[in-house]
């Protein structure tokens, strides 16, 4: 029995183990989240402008509701780290000089902020510092806005708006080549020539204050200064991907735990009514003593408090052990100040009552059977079971069977609702199993889609300015590349009826070989000549259909507002997006034609000395490496993802093993008379081993597929909720998924079985045969 | 009857068994010598803890010695190994205990032909059923048969193999007089029709008179053997 304990207790604990580690994430993250914020005065609002006087802060300032301004310049640049070969990019964002901005202020990990007027002073992003091995005292050449820049590192820091720092466009962080940095504001205007001007704005808001209108209301003042289009936190991509992090720890902070505590509180349930079984007798005689039918039943109720208490130590000492360890994964991803996990009260009690609560509902039925049992009818013996010819026999099938095989199916028809839920326990675990590792299919899948299929480009080369189509041609001379197609980006906001999104239309040419739009099945869509093709998620934000004209407002240059016809919908899992044909797109803008970038092919064996071009050309913005952006995901995410994986193995598991166990030990308690029986009339070890086996492999057989099944809904259910702006997850599962997984919990059966094969070798024929069962 | 003239089926030499009970030694067995021959009737009588149904677990195989020698048609069963005792007890043993230790879940027919199945040369189920009187109730899963109904289905489990033995620990023992005689009746009529070798173990005196022999043991050693000149019939004895 005892081991049958440690069993359910290790499933228990393991529902309080994810409960305790996903709650206390949430919980941290958000409080840290909270915290930063307010310390550090993130903003409520967010503008780009494309130039615009100091005059136009002060009219923002003076919108109802909002509280502070902070105006800023920011700029991109290309950075040539000592050791590199390719360009790193960099964003720089201005400090006001001597102090710290009024928002988004900057917490120094490291050195000092910039001093006044220090016009080659930088302070640089903590992660882009770690991974580079950089800081105070270091030096860090640039070219920004066309000017090489020496620039000295004197500080290391982060901030709330880069919380989560992906490169532009990007999907998961590359610390390499990625840095944020911090500069005085007199040397950014200089630099990029905006003297007494600005092209970033954050607000604040006071509390109460409405948000859209805010929004509109800044909209209508920057919009003749280029503005972008302003947004709330909603929006920012820094507190999107923190957002959609806690959206997912919230579903994993329920979906777990229930699945874990519902087949614990079953486990707990067969176990105690077969424990009672046995013990009817004593019961009875106890009860014939003169105990209460409460105090007998408060001795089975020990038993299941027991499972809980244990349940409840480990599960909340596991659990707490790996909310550290995530904690820790979490600050290499989630830059804050400090990054705890904190086991609060509320989760400990949660836990706890969870743990018990479930004991009791497990151990409920069979008290009450306790309690229910009259003394005189305890003590006489169980009615012998009666079984009946299955239903495959009685109609009229399955005549050929073996005696064996008999044995095995009429037992499980007999206790059908047990074989039921024993097959559905290690159903959920191959389910659950399932549904944690769809992500490593997942993401390879849309690894594939976009680097392979959407995004094959070598290297996506983006200028400072759009430039006319001759400087297509200065890209394809320079020396490695062998191939460029051009592409416009124009930033605009997209209405139909009462929604909007603000984005950029990428502009490309018809026919394109390296940069495509890929429909539902992963073909290349052709683009239309005119009209606008949206990515699926964008089209579901906007509530459009092909056909829908929607109304294009666009956010530079001249500024025209047009009506474009929806043509098509492109499949997209990453972020969202709108293209159209690039002459179409130029005219639509009331533009000759213009690129804002290039895709290119470049010849690996040169790719030094075109990295080395585009250090020194000033036009260009910056670069996007298509095997840095691979390499860098396999550094950062993939080994962790391993390490989720494992993890779930080893829940899954637990599930599997305790599930099978416990269903094994029950069958031995009920059949070791029939089966030592048999030992008696010839049979060998193996052959009632058979028996008992079999019946385990059928019903971990019935519950293969119906695992795939459940972990393909759960997985669905998952896949669901977790759609964001950000991602549209697709739900990919492999067939080596399934086998692997269904692997995963034969084994787990297999050796729970093995172990249960043990006591039957023990078999004691003699003194089994010699009692009255 | 005459046995010099039968083949003997055991021979038993100095057979001791001890049971460790932690602090205590319990000595089951103290130097049993016996020989069992072919086809006979034998009764084993005597009080609770006399050593009787330890001599017929080692003889059926289901228990070792601690010292002494069983030798069953020559061969030592103390050296045969577990295996070996398996396919031994498969192939030559049956079985008939107290509690008739049917599988609930076949039916009387399917509980006859788990063994029929295994077996070299056995009887069919229906046979073996018909040979001690059951062969209506076939198709009847345990709980469906009355208690002297299961004990003779469990006989023929035990006999539809054509064992060389049957060994029967108190077969009427949860039995009232007229369930008993029909059981008996059936041991009787399988010793007379198929020449097996039938060991009964029993507290009832009165079983005796169904007996070639009847061994007496008392405090783990025999203290007496009878041999019944005239064998009765089981509808004869009452007790």
């Amino acid at each position: 029995m005892g081991s049958q304990v440690i069993a359910i207790g290790l499933v228990m604990g393991a529902g309080i183990a994810t409960f305790v580690m996903s709650t206390g994430l949430i919980d941290s993250l958000g409080e840290t989240r909270r915290l930063y914020y307010e310390e550090f005065r993130f903003g409520d609002v967010f503008v780009d402008v494309k130039r615009a006087p100091e005059g136009l802060a002060r009219r923002l300032a003076e919108i109802p509701g909002v509280r502070r301004v902070e105006t800023r310049v920011t700029v991109g640049a290309t950075l040539d780290v000592p050791g590199m070969r390719e360009p790193a990019t960099g964003l720089l964002v201005s400090l006001p000089e001597g102090r710290q901005p009024e928002l988004n202020g900057l917490y120094l990990r490291a050195g000092r902020l910039v001093e006044p007027y220090r016009e080659n002073e930088v302070v640089i992003g903590d992660a882009f510092a770690e991974a580079q091995e950089l800081g105070p005292g270091d030096r860090i050449s640039a070219l920004i806005s066309g000017h090489r820049r020496e620039l000295e590192i004197v500080g290391v820091a982060i901030s709330p708006e880069f919380v989560y720092a992906v490169p532009p466009g990007a999907l998961f962080p590359d610390n390499k080549r990625f840095a944020v940095m911090w500069m005085g504001r007199d040397a950014l205007e200089a630099a990029h020539d905006m003297d007494g001007a600005f092209n970033d704005a954050v607000l604040s808001l006071m509390p109460g204050a409405s948000e859209p209108d805010v929004i509109e209301a800044v909209d209508a003042l920057s919009r003749r200064f280029g503005g972008q289009g302003a947004y709330g936190r909603e929006d920012h991509t820094s507190d999107m991907f923190l957002r959609s992090e806690l959206d997912q720890l919230a579903v994993m902070a329920i979906v777990l735990p229930v699945i874990f505590l519902v087949v614990a509180s079953f486990l707990l349930h067969t176990v105690l009514s077969r424990l009672i079984s046995l013990d009817r007798e004593e019961i009875g005689t106890l009860k014939a003593l003169g105990l209460t039918d409460r105090e007998v039943a408060w001795h089975y109720a020990k038993f299941a408090a027991a499972i809980a208490a244990l349940a409840a130590v480990t599960g909340i000492s596991a659990g707490a052990w790996f909310g550290h360890a995530m904690a820790g994964m979490y600050a290499e991803f989630y830059r804050f100040p400090a990054l705890h996990y904190e086991l609060a009260p509320w989760v400990l009690a949660t836990s706890l009552s969870l743990a018990f609560g479930i004991a009791l509902l497990g151990a409920l039925q069979a008290i009450r059977r306790v309690m229910r049992l009259r003394p005189a009818e305890a003590m006489r013996p169980e009615p012998q079971p009666v079984y009946r010819p299955l239903l495959l026999e009685r109609l009229g099938v399955a005549q050929a069977l073996s005696p064996a095989a008999r044995m095995i199916l009429r037992h499980l028809e007999r206790r059908w609702r047990r074989s039921i839920l024993t097959c559905l326990g290690i159903a959920t675990a191959l389910g659950t199993l399932i549904a944690s590792s769809f992500f490593l299919d997942t993401i390879d899948f849309m690894l594939d889609v976009q680097f392979n299929r959407a995004e094959r480009e070598d290297v996506a080369l983006a200028l400072i300015e759009p430039q006319s189509l001759r400087a297509l041609d200065d890209i394809r001379h320079m020396p490695g590349v062998m191939r460029a197609e051009p592409y416009r980006a124009v930033p605009v906001k997209l209405r139909l009826e009462n929604r909007t999104r603000r984005l950029a239309v990428l502009g490309m040419r018809p026919g394109g070989d390296l940069h495509r739009a890929l429909d539902r099945r992963q073909h290349p869509v052709s683009l239309p000549p005119d009209g606008i093709l949206l990515s699926d998620m964008l089209a579901r934000l906007l509530g459009a259909r092909p056909g829908d004209v929607l109304t294009v407002e666009v956010l530079e240059g001249r500024r025209p507002v047009r009506q474009v016809r929806v043509t098509g919908i492109a499949e997209q899992y990453v972020g969202t997006a709108a293209y159209m044909d690039m002459d179409a797109l130029n005219r639509l803008i009331l533009e000759g034609p213009s690129i804002s970038g290039a895709w290119l092919k470049v010849d690996g064996a040169a790719a030094g000395t075109f990295y080395d071009a585009v250090k020194r050309t000033p036009a260009i913005a910056g670069l996007s490496i298509r095997a840095a952006a691979i390499s860098g995901f396999n550094e950062t995410l993939a080994e962790n993802l391993i390490r989720m994986t494992l993890t779930n193995i080893a829940f899954a598991s637990i599930i599997a093993f305790g599930v099978v166990y416990n269903s094994a030990r029950i069958s031995v308690s009920e059949r070791g008379r029939e089966l030592a029986s048999m030992r008696v009339l010839g049979f060998t070890r193996g052959e009632i081993s058979a028996i008992l086996l079999g019946e385990l492999a059928i019903l971990v057989l019935f519950a293969l597929p119906l695992g795939m099944v459940i972990g393909y809904g759960i997985a669905a259910v998952v896949v669901e909720s977790l759609q964001t702006e950000l991602f549209k997850l697709p739900l990919v599962l492999k067939p080596a998924t399934y086998g692997w997984t269904a692997l995963v919990v034969v084994g787990a059966a297999t050796v729970s079985a093995l172990v249960v094969r043990r006591r039957l070798d023990r078999l004691d024929l003699v003194a089994v045969l010699k009692t009255r069962e | 009857m005459d046995q010099q003239s039968r083949q003997t089926a055991f021979r038993v030499k100095g057979l001791t068994k001890v049971y460790d009970m932690g602090e205590i030694q319990v000595r089951a067995l103290r130097g049993v010598d016996i020989d069992l021959y072919e086809g006979e009737f034998v009764v084993l009588l005597g009080p609770s803890g006399s050593g009787k149904s330890t001599l017929v677990n080692i003889l059926g195989g289901l228990d070792s010695p601690s010292e002494g020698h069983v030798f069953f048609r020559g061969e030592d069963l103390t050296l045969v190994g577990d295996k070996n005792l398996t396919l031994y007890r498969r192939n030559h043993v049956g079985f008939v205990f107290q509690f008739y230790n049917l599988i609930p879940s076949l039916t009387a027919r399917e509980n006859v032909a788990l063994v029929t199945e295994i077996s070299p040369d056995p009887l069919t189920p229906e046979e073996a059923l018909t040979l001690v009187g059951l062969g209506e109730r076939i198709n009847h899963f345990p709980a469906q048969l009355s208690g002297g109904e299961q004990q003779r289905v469990a006989i023929a489990r035990a006999v539809a193999k054509r064992p060389d033995v049957l060994l029967c620990d108190e077969p009427t023992g949860a039995l009232d007089i007229t369930t008993g005689v029909v059981v008996l009746d059936a041991l009787e009529r399988v010793n007379r029709e198929l020449g097996t070798l039938t060991v009964v173990i029993t507290h009832n005196a009165a079983i005796r008179h169904l007996a070639d022999r009847v061994i007496y043991f008392a405090d783990g050693r025999i203290s007496r053997i009878d041999l019944n000149e005239q064998r009765m019939k089981p509808s004869e004895v009452s007790w």
